[in-house]
C-alpha cells in the first residue's frame, strides 16, 4: 500500500509547524507497519495530549486520542481486552514522562505487549513552549525565563530502571533506520519503548538559539552515536542511540490468560466456588 | 424451582449482579470501603474468561475501562470518596466520548480521608458535578442487597442504552451489611445487549451520528471500522472540531440525550404516598432509617409516607413535584448537608414546606435522629 492509503487526508491540512519533526516520525511508523504487513483493522493507535498526540487524528486506524499522561493506561485495558491487537501509543515527552511517567513505569512493570513511541522533542509545545522532563539544564522555555534548573530524564536509562524489555533511542535524522527500529519494536512481545528525537523548531528551537529546523537535524547527526561506539568512548557527551535492551520476558497478557487456565478449572455450585 | 438464597454484603450483591449483567473487564484499585468489589472480582472474572486487573492507581482503573468498553466490552470499576475524585478527568472523557461503562462509589466520610469505615452521602453532588465542564451524567442508588442488584444490573443497561458513564452511588452501610439476597434466575431482570451498527465494513460509518431515535450505534476497536475518538469537541466522525455549530448540536446532543429521557430513567419507591401527610425523601440507607420511621408511625394512625429515589441523577423533578404536591410537609433524609434536599426545595411549588433532617458525624442515621427533627417541625419542642 502508498504511504497516502494509511492516511486519512480528509482531515488534512494537519496541524504541524512547517519543519515540526513529527511529521517525520509518522511517515517511518507507516512505513514500518507497511513493511510488517499488520491489517489496518488489527492496528489501535492510543495518544495522549500534545502536538504529538494530534497524529491520531491523521492515520487509517483504530485511533483513540485521550487525556493528558494516560494513554498508556487506556492501552492498557485495550490490550488486556484484545490481547490479539497491535496496540501503538504514541506520546509526547511530557505525556510520557511528566504526567504519565507513573504509567509507563508500571506498563513497563508488567511487561504489557503495546510499544510506546516517545516523541520527545525536550519542550511542551502544544502549549507554546514550556519546559518539559527533558528540556535539560540552562536551556530557556516560556516558564524558564531564567534559564531551566531542572535536571532532565535520560528516558531510555528510565525505561531500562523500570523493566522495559526493549528500549531503544533514535532521532528524526535517522528517518530510515527509524523505520527498522519501529518494525523491532512493534514486533517484540512485551513493553517496547522508542525514545524518538524529534525537532520543535517553533519553541524549542527558536528559544535555544538553533537558527532554523535543519539545524536541529544536522544537532541530532553530531551530537549523536550508536552504542558502544568509540566516538562516545572519546567524547562521553554524546547521546548513545540505537537498542539498549531487547529481551524475552513472560508478556501480561499471556500471563493473565494461564490465570484464566487455572481459575476455569474450578466450577462454581450454588453460589460457592 | 427452588430459590437461590445467599446471605451477602452490599459488595457482594454488587458482584453478582454485574456478573449477572455480562460484566467482562474490571479495572481497579483497592479503597475502604469498595475494596471487596475488586477482591471478588479478581476471583469471578477470569473463572468466566472474564479480565480483571488492578491498577497502580485509580485514575488509571479509569482509563483503562473505558479503553476496554471501547473494543465491545462491559466494564466496570470500584472505589470510594478519594478515588472517586482522582477519576473525575476520566469519567469526563467517558461523558464527551459517549463510551458505557459503569462507576461504583460506595460513599464514606469526607471530605479528603475523611472517616473510611463510615457511611456518608457526601457525593451525590460530585456525581452531578465532579467532572469540569458542561455535561449530564446518570447516577443510581439503592438501600439493600435486592435492590442493589436490581440497580447494578440497571446500571449496565442505561449505560448501554444511552451511552454514557453511569454512576452506582452506594454507601458504607449498605456495602459492608449483611442480609438476605434472592438471586434472580437467568433472564428474569432484563440484560441490554450493546447495540452494534449495521452499516457494512467499507462503508463510511459515522461513530457521533445519532439514528432517528436518537441512538448511537457502536463499533467495536478491532472490528471493521476504523474511526477516531477524542476528549476534544468533535464532528460526526469523531474529528476534532470547533467550528460552532458542530460544538452546538454536540452539547446540545451530550445533554438532551439523558436530562431529556429523565422520565425512562426515573427509578422510585414508594411507601403510603398516596395521603402522606408528612412526606419522607429518602435514597440508599437512609431510606431504611427513614422507612422504619413511617411504618412505626403509620402502625399509630400517623399519616407519614416515604418517597425511596433510586434514580439520583437526572434529579426527577417532575416525579418529585407531582408525589410532594399534597403533602403538608416534606422532609428530606440524607447523610449529608443537603444535597438532595436543594433539589427537592427546587422541585416543589412551595419550598418553604422541605426539612432536612440529616447526620453528619459518621454514624449511622437512627429513626431517633428523624424523630427528633420531625418533633420540632411540628412544634412540639426538643
Amino acid at each position: 500500500m502508498a504511504v497516502r492509503d494509511y492516511i486519512r487526508e480528509r482531515f488534512f491540512p494537519h496541524i504541524w509547524c512547517p519543519g515540526c519533526g513529527h511529521g517525520t516520525v509518522m511517515g517511518s511508523m507507516i512505513r514500518a507497519i507497511e513493511n510488517l504487513g499488520i491489517e489496518k483493522n488489527n492496528i489501535v493507535v492510543i495518544s495522549g495530549i500534545g502536538c504529538s498526540s494530534r497524529i491520531c487524528g491523521y492515520l487509517d486506524f483504530h485511533t483513540l486520542h485521550t487525556i493528558h499522561g494516560r494513554a498508556l493506561a487506556f492501552a492498557t485495558g485495550v490490550k488486556l481486552s484484545r490481547p490479539e491487537l497491535t496496540v501503538i501509543v504514541p506520546m509526547g515527552d511530557g505525556d510520557a514522562f511528566a504526567i504519565g511517567g507513573n504509567h509507563l513505569i508500571h506498563a513497563a512493570r508488567r511487561n504489557i505487549d503495546v510499544t510506546a513511541i516517545i516523541m520527545n522533542n525536550n519542550i511542551y509545545g502544544m502549549t507554546g513552549g514550556q519546559y518539559s522532563p527533558s528540556t535539560g539544564y540552562g536551556d530557556l522555555a516560556t516558564t524558564a525565563p531564567y534559564g531551566n534548573i531542572d535536571q532532565s530524564f535520560d528516558f531510555v536509562k528510565l525505561a531500562l530502571g523500570a523493566g522495559a524489555s526493549f528500549v531503544a533511542r533514535t532521532t528524526t535524522y535517522h528517518a530510515t533506520s527509524m523505520i527498522k527500529i519501529l518494525e523491532k519494536a512493534i514486533t517484540h512481545k512485551g513493553f517496547s519503548v522508542v525514545d524518538v528525537l524529534s525537532q520543535c523548531p517553533t519553541y524549542y528551537g527558536r528559544k535555544n538559539k538553533f537558527a532554523s529546523p535543519v539545524d536541529m537535524l544536522k544537532y541530532y547527526k553530531t551530537h549523536t552515536t550508536p552504542i558502544g561506539s568509540e566516538a562516545k568512548e572519546k567524547n562521553p557527551d554524546l547521546i548513545e542511540r540505537g537498542i539498549f535492551a531487547q529481551e524475552e520476558r513472560p508478556e501480561y497478557c499471556v500471563e493473565y490468560d494461564k490465570i484464566i487456565e487455572k481459575a476455569s478449572q474450578r466450577k462454581i455450585t450454588n453460589g460457592k466456588v | 424451582m427452588k430459590k437461590d438464597i445467599r446471605f451477602v454484603q452490599g459488595n457482594e450483591a454488587v458482584v453478582e449482579a454485574a456478573m449477572y449483567a455480562d460484566l467482562d473487564f474490571f479495572a481497579g484499585y483497592p479503597i475502604t470501603p469498595s475494596t471487596e468489589i475488586a477482591e471478588l472480582l479478581s476471583y469471578r472474572l477470569p473463572i468466566k474468561g472474564g479480565k480483571f486487573i488492578q491498577m497502580e492507581d485509580e485514575l488509571s482503573s479509569m482509563c483503562a475501562i473505558i479503553g476496554a468498553s471501547l473494543t465491545g466490552k462491559k466494564v466496570m470499576t470500584a472505589t470510594s470518596g478519594p478515588g472517586f475524585s482522582l477519576k473525575q478527568e476520566a469519567i469526563g472523557f467517558g461523558v464527551m466520548t459517549e463510551t458505557p461503562c459503569v462507576i461504583v462509589n460506595v460513599q464514606r466520610g469526607g471530605p479528603s480521608t475523611g472517616l473510611p469505615t463510615s457511611g456518608s452521602q457526601g457525593d451525590v453532588m460530585q456525581a452531578r458535578w465532579g467532572t469540569h465542564g458542561e455535561h449530564a451524567i446518570i447516577a443510581l442508588t439503592a438501600s439493600n442487597d435486592q435492590d442493589v442488584f436490581a440497580m447494578t444490573v440497571e446500571a449496565f443497561n442505561l449505560s448501554e442504552t444511552f451511552r454514557t458513564p453511569v454512576i452506582l452511588l452506594l454507601d458504607e452501610v449498605v456495602a459492608h451489611t449483611r442480609e438476605r439476597l434472592i438471586m434472580p434466575k437467568p433472564g428474569e431482570l432484563n440484560v441490554v445487549k450493546r447495540l452494534r451498527t449495521s452499516v457494512p465494513e467499507g462503508t463510511d460509518y459515522h461513530p457521533y451520528l445519532p439514528r432517528e431515535d436518537g441512538r448511537l450505534p457502536m463499533s467495536d476497536f478491532g472490528g471493521g471500522h476504523r474511526y477516531n475518538v477524542t476528549g476534544l469537541a468533535h464532528d460526526m466522525w469523531g474529528f476534532p472540531s470547533n467550528n460552532p455549530k458542530i460544538v452546538y448540536g454536540l452539547m446540545r446532543h451530550l445533554v438532551d440525550k439523558i436530562q431529556g429521557h429523565t422520565k425512562e430513567i426515573t427509578r422510585i419507591k414508594e411507601f403510603f404516598i398516596d395521603d402522606a401527610e408528612y412526606l419522607l425523601i429518602s435514597y440508599g440507607s437512609s431510606a431504611r432509617t427513614a422507612l422504619h420511621v413511617v411504618e412505626n408511625r403509620r402502625a399509630r394512625g400517623e399519616r407519614l409516607g416515604l418517597l425511596e429515589l433510586q434514580t439520583l441523577w437526572p434529579f426527577p423533578v417532575d416525579v418529585v413535584q407531582e408525589r410532594c404536591a399534597s403533602a403538608n410537609c416534606v422532609i428530606v433524609v440524607e447523610m449529608n448537608m443537603g444535597q438532595i434536599f436543594y433539589e427537592v426545595k427546587k422541585a416543589v411549588d412551595d419550598p418553604g414546606k422541605v426539612f432536612l433532617a440529616n447526620q453528619i458525624d459518621g454514624s449511622f442515621i437512627t429513626p431517633t435522629d428523624i424523630l427528633n427533627i420531625l418533633r420540632i417541625i411540628q412544634g412540639k419542642g426538643a
